[in-house]
């Protein structure tokens, strides 16, 4: 056997007094792992092979398995981690890009983490949502500046009617949205879950940038549909099927370059999906062909409003960078209707890992800085803010809408909730959950009824907590938490950082 | 100039240390108007607020008085609080830079047990243009209000006294409008009352206010009524949505310098009828806007009015607890929050129409009224000069509960 350097990251520890050689994690896993020996009647694993999905120890009938964090440890070294040996170690191997999956896990700081929330007591009675009503509808799209109204002068039948002409809107039951995620990146029924769960709920999901299945298009009226760079699946029919228009220019997880799926994942129906011819490798380019500068995105978000004559909002979705403000004013100012901001720890389906870690900013600066800099500027109603990178719970949500956000896009929570376990392996086409695959064998694993259901539940579980929240802080409707940032102290934050953000410290009144 | 320069800093003392300390606050709200424009004297009003001494704490009281300089109905007056001698200097300077002082006298106040250490209290009547305008655009700070002032008279007042309570350190402009005066100052509001012998005064429409602020900072820009131009609000209540408020009218150019919600709700009622020229009749449905479920069964046009004003204007929702009333030179309008968490109570008499936090006031000032009623969340009492309140027949006003014989 050759030399390799490359150590495993998990071992899998098989209890043989519980194990029966069912051979269930032998079928599961789609990396080899366990392999069944009939002459000795035992059950070897390869840890080397592992990823560390846990699909093998959840569906293990007697609770034989475990998959745990591998105890074997590289003598110590503040500088060099293990993270960076095995980097090395596989680089070395392969010559390549290392690639990796969903969000960084870098320790950044979560600024989620560092942010509390308010809530009332005596002088301001909190609201109970049990008895109260507690509003939490949002709209996305553009505002006017003002609302002006006709009058009807008749006395018998007096009336005021609206004279200003709406923006088209989108509107949410909940301020939670599912997050741009291609079909190809993943599975058919984990979309069909995805769509069916957000037309059911009163919500969005986005199609990412992989074209629309036909089988979705019954649910046009929650769809978002997306323009990338590569322009995949767009045409007229695709943009109609959509009730909002959404430019790929960045995301969180890959912040200024494109998108790579391969070859082998190009299966006849998402070749028909992206029309592209079958088994080719479908690749973005890094930046739009025909937007080198704001002017061209200009042009293309109305030329987007014309195809679908101005009926639909057209938004523009970018990562947060350093410059993140001025970017998002120069695209409100390009004509978007909504500015979708994916911060360092937004997910991907693939990711150089270099990248992923180490560009862009958190999303919480981001938002922070961007409802700022609009706010100064005047502009801030012209287009709503959709904050996304990683929303990991109904309170980072809460945090966001705070912080000045309209609404969120769940991308990672929402594959979590079909069975995700992060092992970070989306690109290699193997999802042991039938989530981030294309293989027949693995995608039949998800099943899209309890894909949606579970979906739906999470979603209503968010919604509750975010109204449970609001009502404690004596706000019964959402808009007034929009960019209310006295309701967040900082814990734990450098003087810079509350600037940033905007809020006070802990233990500061008002 | 200079020598201002070196005084002016970015807050008086007072302001500065006030700003610091939002105070939420339950207080005690009586509004009295006579719709036919009769004048009556401060007495009224004093005697009905005294009753709720309870809802105050003698932090803070106050009173806003309509129709009170008839010789002076058409210009400008000024109440100025100034902390020392110098601020007055600083101020007055400022004041004859923009405008034509028609008098400028010591407001007449009496001695009274309870209220102590009054600041220096002014009134100017004055008339703008002369050798003014430029110098109130040019002392009217940032690119943003300019671009939102647009020229008008009365935003160049609004800019003026921004400018003075912002950057003069000492000196606080309680009042701006026209034939009106706000007397307000750390006290009892009937100790207060007192002290500025509003017997003395007679106006069509009055307001008062009783403060129980939750801390005890004592200084008297900070009690209410809150005024700007021809606007006083006097609130009871804290809004959980201030943050938000508070944000929306800084993009139009407000700049809340005393972080009282009274301020921004005056910006929020400033920016929408006299800006915006939206109907005084439509403004309940954004500062209390109707519930959703309750928008979705109205029929079409009317839903889509509503859904239009909760989707542009949402940031203007004032939410949580609060019931205002507010004045204006011909009008008194008072609102409850949307699900009614202050109390407030409405009654007519022939043409007065009384407004208050309790009915105790009521029955004081008027022992049997025609009517009297308790007004629902969101649904606003408007008493008008000249006219009689519309009735439950203008289709903006939520039907609530109708008024009560008594």
């Amino acid at each position: 056997m050759a030399l390799k350097l490359t150590q495993s990251e998990f071992e899998t520890e098989r209890d043989e007094n519980k194990c029966i050689s069912c051979q269930v994690c032998v079928r599961q896993c789609s990396n080899d792992v366990h392999e069944y020996d009939s002459d000795q009647d035992t059950i070897y694993s390869d840890n080397l092979k592992c990823v560390g999905c846990h699909r093998c120890e959840s569906l293990c009938p007697t609770g034989a398995l475990k998959i745990k964090e591998r105890d074997s440890q590289f003598k110590t070294n503040y500088n060099w981690s293990p993270d960076h040996l095995r980097n090395i170690y596989r680089q070395a191997d392969s010559g390549g890009v290392l690639l990796t999956g969903m969000g960084s896990d870098k320790p950044y700081t979560v600024y989620w983490d560092r942010i509390l929330f308010n809530a009332s007591q005596v002088t301001n009675p909190s609201i109970d949502p049990l008895r109260e009503p507690m509003e939490i509808k949002t709209f996305i799209g553009r505002k006017p500046d003002k609302l002006e109204f006709k009058k009807n002068k008749n006395l018998k039948n007096k009336s005021i009617k609206l004279k200003t002409k709406m923006y088209p809107q989108l509107e949410l039951s909940t301020p939670i949205m599912f997050s741009a995620m291609s079909y190809g990146s993943i599975s058919f029924n984990a979309c069909k879950s995805l769509a069916s769960a957000a037309s059911q709920f009163g919500t969005y999901y986005n199609t990412g940038e992989g074209g629309l299945h036909k089988d979705l298009y019954k649910y046009a009226e929650n769809t978002i549909v997306q323009v990338a760079s590569g322009r995949y699946g767009v045409d007229v029919d695709y943009l109609n099927k959509g009730s909002a228009v959404e430019i790929k220019i960045g995301q969180g997880a890959k912040p200024g370059i494109g998108g790579h799926l391969p070859g082998e994942k190009v299966t006849e129906d998402i070749s028909n999906t992206r029309m592209i011819p079958e088994g080719t490798d479908a690749l973005s380019p890094a930046p739009h062909h025909d937007i080198y500068s704001i002017e061209d995105l200009a042009q293309l978000i109305y030329a987007l409003k014309e195809a679908t004559d101005w009926s639909k909002p057209v938004g523009v979705k970018v990562s947060a960078v350093h410059n993140i403000a001025p970017i998002a004013s120069g695209i409100v100012r390009a004509g978007a209707d909504f500015v979708t901001i994916d911060g360092l720890r937004g997910g991907t389906g693939a990711a150089p890992q270099t990248i992923r870690d180490n560009v862009g900013i958190p999303i919480e600066l981001a938002v922070a800085a961007v409802d700022e800099r609009l706010r100064e500027e005047g502009i801030r109603h012209k287009a709503s803010i959709i904050a996304a990178g990683s929303i990991r719970s109904s309170s980072d949500a809460i945090k966001a809408i705070a912080l000045g956000a309209d609404a969120v896009y769940i991308g990672t929570a929402a594959l979590i909730a079909m069975g995700c376990h992060l092992c970070q392996k989306c690109y290699t086409g193997k999802c042991n959950w039938g989530i981030a695959t294309q293989d027949p064998y693995l995608t039949k694993r998800l099943n899209p009824d309890i894909g949606t259901r579970r979906l739906l539940n999470l979603l209503r579980g968010w919604s509750l907590e975010i109204k449970e929240m609001l009502g404690g802080a004596g706000i019964n409707a959402i808009e007034s938490l929009k960019g209310n940032r006295e309701h967040l102290r900082g814990i734990g934050l450098s003087d810079r950082e509350l600037t940033v953000l905007g809020i006070k410290h802990a233990g500061e009144a008002w | 100039m200079k020598e201002l320069k070196n005084k002016i800093k970015i807050n008086g003392d007072g302001q500065k240390e006030f700003s610091r300390s939002r105070i939420p606050s339950g207080c005690a709200v009586f509004g009295v108007i006579n719709e036919a424009g009769e004048k009556f004297d401060g007495k009224m009003v004093i005697d009905g607020i005294s009753i709720m001494h309870e809802r105050s704490n003698g932090l803070g009281g106050g009173f806003a008085a309509y129709g009170i300089y008839p010789h002076f109905s058409d210009d400008w007056v000024f109440h100025i609080f100034y902390d020392d001698t110098e601020a007055k200097r600083l101020a007055e300077d400022e004041i004859k830079g923009s405008f034509k002082i028609l008098l400028s006298e010591e407001i007449p106040t009496k001695k009274v047990p309870r209220v102590e250490n009054p600041p220096l209290i002014y009134r100017y009547f004055l008339k703008t243009g002369g050798n003014s305008k430029s110098r109130i655009d040019s002392a009217a700070v940032s690119g943003l209000r300019k671009q939102a002032a647009g020229g008008d008279e009365e935003d160049n007042i609004v800019n003026f006294v921004m400018h003075i309570n912002r950057d003069i350190c000492g000196a606080y402009i309680i009042s701006s409008g026209k034939n009106m005066g706000i007397f307000k100052g750390v006290g009892f509001p009937e100790d207060i009352g007192r002290f500025f012998k509003l017997d003395k005064y007679e106006g069509y429409l009055w307001t008062s206010h009783g403060r129980f602020p939750t801390n005890s900072v004592g200084w008297w820009g900070g009690a209410h009524p809150f005024g700007l131009l021809n606007w006083s609000v006097v609130h009871n209540g804290e809004i959980s949505s201030y943050g938000t408020n508070k944000r929306f009218v800084s993009g139009f150019g407000y700049e809340c310098t005393l972080s009282t919600d009274t301020e921004v709700i005056t910006y929020l009622l400033d920016l929408m009828v006299r800006r915006q020229k939206i109907d005084l009749e439509m403004v309940h449905l954004i500062l209390a806007s109707p519930l959703w479920e309750e928008i979705e069964r109205m029929p079409r046009d009317r839903r889509e009015l509503l859904q239009a004003l909760r989707i542009v204007y949402g940031s203007a929702l004032i939410n949580g607890p609060f019931s205002i009333i507010v004045g204006n030179n011909n009008f008194m309008y008072a609102l409850n929050d949307r699900i009614k968490l202050r109390p407030l109570v409405a009654a007519r008499k022939d043409e007065y129409l009384f407004i208050s936090s309790e009915e105790a006031p009521i029955r004081k000032v008027c022992p049997s009224p025609d009517v009297l009623w308790h007004p629902d969340g969101g649904e606003p009492v408007i008493g008008v000069v000249g006219k009689r309140e519309k009735k439950a027949g203008s289709n903006l006003i939520r039907s609530g509960k109708k008024p009560v014989k008594v």
